[in-house]
């Protein structure tokens, strides 16, 4: 087993002169462990994704992945080692399951698919559970079903590193474990260096070996679920009231209404 | 690395039904693209038999093995004649040309995530047509002689390709400024052409019109063979790009996290393709409607995976191109009505007629 680590150093991006997205952040991923990355919308959790994942540039820091430079690396070097589901799906022509999956293929591909190519493809849908929509176009299925599709095409690509962006969005809280289930597997018994920008805090308490609170564009909170998550770091981050309950290892938030701020209140005097 | 999946997942080493039924429509996508070439080969006999001088279907392919393998096959001086001078070269440009557009419109849409992309929606066509007036209206031409025409119309075309590139590259390369700018462009180009219709004597009215209505029976197997060559390569090098372009239609930021450097590959595929729309076009004029639904047809049969859907797209093209000429030789006779306008007329109530009974939703 190859032992990956991903470090991302004092990361700034902007889009343009706009003011950054991301703001001199660091993070570390070791192999073996489910890193969760939380914080309200806007926060810049997609956008970190995207700079490891180098489909964005940023305008400072560095990213190591296994102590090399992605810049220094092709874009299919990258593809190799790390695997990337997006949280929005693009409109695209009809492709059928069987298909999108084997796109995960292609940093593996030449010009043709090989059998072993395609046993593969089946193995991660009988691995997902949708093996029997393989015939069926992506644009058909289910919110739920296109997401475990993604997931599905993103394992096949056979990285170390998975950088899930909203994987349980689209999903009922059956699917939503499952999912987490599959991911933590992948985690613990094959190494594999997971990411997973998530809105759900029950869930990343519950999955995640460690936990980075984001808010914008800045890490305001690292470290181990309990520590992380915190009825005053919610409140802060969030503006959320919570109460935080342990329940087993895990803690549990239970939010209980917006903080209400003399900013929020005057929106409606206005 | 980890090999994650191939581990968690125990083997049953025997297929399931579902992969059965995977592999016959994998065979299904074969069978369309042979079926499609076994009709070319078909039709081609049916319709060099069309025309004044009665000739057999078996004589035309015994016309085609005497001059091909240099044997005696019992086909008159005369029919053979007629056969490989005047009938097969016209049919053979149809081929090429049909073939030719179709890959052009099924890899720009696919590239641009759009099925309105074509060479004719994205302004090569009136780019050359553009180029094509400025000739026959001011004697002005790149090249002399015989070529002043089809040089113009090549020119054109490729400024056209190359302004769309250029604007798009300003902001980022993203498909919808390269559509924007096509669209915009071929409004412009079009009417540059109209306009100078008023500066136009009839004769070169009649000239413009001839070639705006494209046409396959002018030129003869020297100027085929050029363009022949230019489709081989441009096929080949298109179809490099395949699984790109298959992995490039879910959306750019999947693309670069596949391995696929998104950008490249679309400026690859538009330059590549303009250059084979542009040396199509010159030599037939405009034929816009192939580029734009034979890639359609075809994904409604056989699904969006480009591997196979580039060359059923030619072919297909071929097919409707072929089918229309024969069509627009013979409907009126002796009157020939032009090739590109028979081929929008034919095509598009056929198209509707399979956009409305598809149940798929198919772009």
């Amino acid at each position: 087993m190859v032992m990956i680590k991903l470090q991302a150093k004092d990361i700034v991006f902007a889009y343009g002169e706009a003011s950054p997205i991301l703001n001199n952040v660091c993070i570390e991923a070791a192999p073996s462990k489910l890193l969760s990355i939380v914080g309200p919308n806007g926060s810049g959790k997609s956008t970190l994704l995207r700079c490891i994942d180098k489909i964005l540039k940023p305008q400072q820091g560095s990213i190591l992945l296994d102590r090399r430079e992605i810049t220094k690396m092709s874009r299919m070097e990258v593809a190799k080692k790390m695997g990337y589901v997006q949280q929005s799906v693009s409109r695209g022509f009809p492709t059928t399951v069987f298909d999108t999956v084997l796109m995960g293929r292609r940093p593996h591909l030449g010009w043709r698919t090989g059998e072993e190519d395609e046993e593969r493809v089946w193995e991660v849908l009988k691995l997902m559970d949708i093996d029997e929509l393989a015939l069926k176009y992506f644009n058909e299925l289910s919110g739920g079903q296109q997401q475990k599709v993604l997931l599905a095409r993103a394992l096949a690509q056979e990285a170390d590193v998975l950088l899930l962006d909203e994987p349980t969005s689209n999903l009922d809280i059956r699917r939503q474990l499952e999912v987490m289930d599959i991911i933590k597997d992948l985690v613990k018994k094959e190494g594999i260096t997971a990411i997973v920008a998530i809105h759900d805090l029950n869930l990343a308490s519950r999955y995640s070996d460690r936990i980075i609170m984001m808010k914008r564009g800045k890490i305001v909170g690292a470290g181990d679920p309990v520590s992380v998550l915190t009825a005053e770091s919610i409140a802060s981050v969030y503006g959320v009231e919570a109460v935080v309950r342990r329940q087993s290892e895990a803690p549990y938030i239970v939010p209980l209404r917006p903080i209400k701020t003399s900013s929020s209140l005057g929106i409606y005097k206005k | 690395m980890a090999k994650a999946v191939r581990r968690t997942v125990t083997r049953t080493g025997k297929r399931s039904a579902i992969q059965e039924e995977h592999k016959k429509f994998m065979g299904r996508k074969i069978f369309f693209i042979f079926f499609l070439l076994f009709s070319i080969i078909l039709v081609l006999g049916i319709s060099v038999t069309l025309g004044p001088l009665d000739i057999t279907i078996l004589e035309v392919y015994e016309a085609i093995f005497q001059r091909l393998f240099s044997i005696y096959l019992g086909v008159e001086r005369l029919t053979e004649l007629v056969i490989w001078n005047i009938r097969l070269p016209r049919i053979i440009w149809g081929i090429v040309a049909g073939f030719g557009l179709g890959v052009a419109g099924c890899v720009m849409q696919a590239v641009l995530r759009n099925p309105l992309a074509s060479p004719f929606t994205l302004g090569i066509s009136a780019g050359a047509g553009f180029g094509v007036s400025v000739a026959i209206i001011f004697n002005f031409a790149f090249f002399g002689g015989m070529y002043a025409i089809i040089g113009n119309a090549f020119i054109f075309a490729l400024i056209c390709a190359g302004l769309i590139l250029g604007l798009s590259a300003i902001k980022g390369g993203t498909v919808e400024i390269m559509i924007l700018a096509g669209i915009a462009l071929n409004y412009l180009f079009s009417a540059a052409s109209s306009m100078l219709r008023y500066f136009a004597s009839d004769q070169q009215l009649r000239e413009m019109g001839f070639w705006g209505g494209g046409h396959l029976g002018v030129f003869a197997w020297e100027e085929l063979s050029i363009v022949t060559i230019a489709l081989v390569i441009c096929f080949i090098l298109l179809m490099l790009k395949s699984w790109d372009l298959n992995v490039m239609t879910v959306g750019d930021d999947t693309a670069k996290s596949l391995g696929v450097d998104s950008g490249h590959v679309r400026v690859y595929v538009m330059v590549v393709s303009s250059l084979l729309v542009a040396s199509i076009v010159c030599f037939v004029g405009t034929i816009g409607f192939i580029g734009l639904v034979a890639p359609h047809m075809c994904r409604m049969v056989i699904g969006g995976d480009n591997r196979f859907q580039i060359p059923a797209a030619g072919l297909t093209g071929a097919i409707i191109l072929l089918g229309a000429d024969i069509l627009a030789m013979n409907i009126i006779p002796p009157t020939i009505i032009p090739t590109g306008t028979m081929t929008t007329i034919l095509g598009v109530p056929f198209f509707f007629y399979l956009m409305l009974t598809r149940r798929r939703e198919y772009w």
